[in-house]
């Protein structure tokens, strides 16, 4: 499910009128992700504090936002671009792809509470493709 | 994703039992992406914030509304959902389908569906069992399926309740779910 210039065209639109709350996005999205599938919490087992509120989920969540606006500006190519990212996750951080489509699905519960108008169906397909193909670029390094 | 189309094809062309349970063994990935919930047999415990907060969730809901806009978002969002509405007519781009009155109708049905849910929340199991038979053998719905419906319709009440729906009560939504997608998939043989 390839991303068409329309895709592209959505989500680059969306990510322009979302670019100033980037960072609380992020935040909201890891803590949803912690409190709904708690087997997330197991990558981060050193953090005292999951909760919305917490800066390391603060933290955490601008850096993966971060990249992800990054990865909005390298769709053309994705595998190309996510590359050391890929060979991070892989190696070292080992995060099972699975969880890829679990933080992507609270992105989006995310972006529907924060901007409800904006996030039409239209925009909704775009951007969970999007998520799909920069999902299978980070865990294209894995095996 | 391939192997859920060839087991589309699997349970329309009336392929026989050992096949299809050898489909549901090698799909067990999807099974696991459901929060909270396991998929086996144990009775489902709600905690008293639980229930409240689906039942808060379930007071905000204007079925006709948003059972059009879940449905529609979901025939939109995963557009191979649309071979289960042959004949709804237009269903051509977006706006057709946020249009389509059908669509409206048949969501509705799906919210009146949730509410008997609701209604048996100690027993969703059993409440189900004709509408799992129903979408199984008469429908031929792939169970995969729900789980897309079911986060349309995550995303709408997301919409609407905004701030308020909160990461406690989307963990007691969603719980609420994931029982039902899993009642409805009992009698997928």
């Amino acid at each position: 499910m390839s991303l068409t210039a329309k895709d592209k065209a959505f989500v680059k639109a969306f990510w322009g009128k979302i670019s100033s709350k980037a960072d609380a996005i992020g935040q909201e999205s890891l803590a949803r992700m912690l409190v709904v599938y708690p087997q997330t919490k197991i990558y981060f087992p050193d953090w005292t504090d999951y909760s919305l509120g917490s800066p390391q989920v603060k933290k955490h969540g601008k850096t993966v936002m971060t990249a992800i606006t990054d990865a909005v500006g390298k769709m053309d190519d994705l595998i190309g671009g996510m590359s050391a990212l890929s060979d991070i996750h892989a190696t070292k951080f080992r995060i099972d792809p699975v969880n890829f489509k679990i933080l992507s699905h609270n992105i989006l519960v995310t972006l529907a509470v924060n901007f409800p108008a904006d996030f039409t169906a239209e925009v909704h397909v775009a951007v969970d493709k999007f998520l799909a193909a920069l999902s299978a670029a980070l865990a294209d390094k894995y095996r | 994703m391939n192997s859920v189309y060839r087991s589309t094809a699997a349970f329309s062309s009336g392929l026989n039992r050992s096949a299809r349970y050898t489909w549901a063994a090698t799909n067990q990935s999807y099974l696991n992406i459901c929060p909270a919930v396991k998929p086996q047999d144990t009775m489902v415990q709600w905690t008293a914030d639980e229930r409240a907060a689906i039942q808060g969730v379930f007071a905000t809901l204007d079925y006709e509304s948003v059972g059009r806009e879940s449905l529609a978002r979901c025939l939109v969002v995963y557009p191979w959902t649309q071979r289960y509405f042959g004949g709804f007519g237009n269903l051509y781009n977006a706006e057709a389908i946020m249009a389509n009155p059908k669509v409206a109708a048949h969501g509705t049905v799906v919210l009146q569906g949730l509410e008997k849910a609701l209604k048996n929340m100690d027993d969703i199991k059993n409440t189900y069992t004709t509408l799992s038979e129903l979408h199984s053998e008469k429908l031929l719905v792939d169970p995969g399926n729900f789980q897309l419906l079911a986060d349309c319709l995550t995303m709408v009440i997301a919409k609407r309740m905004r701030t308020e729906f909160t990461p406690d009560i989307q963990a007691a939504w969603q719980k609420f779910l994931s029982v039902v997608i899993s009642a409805l998939r009992r009698q997928y043989h």
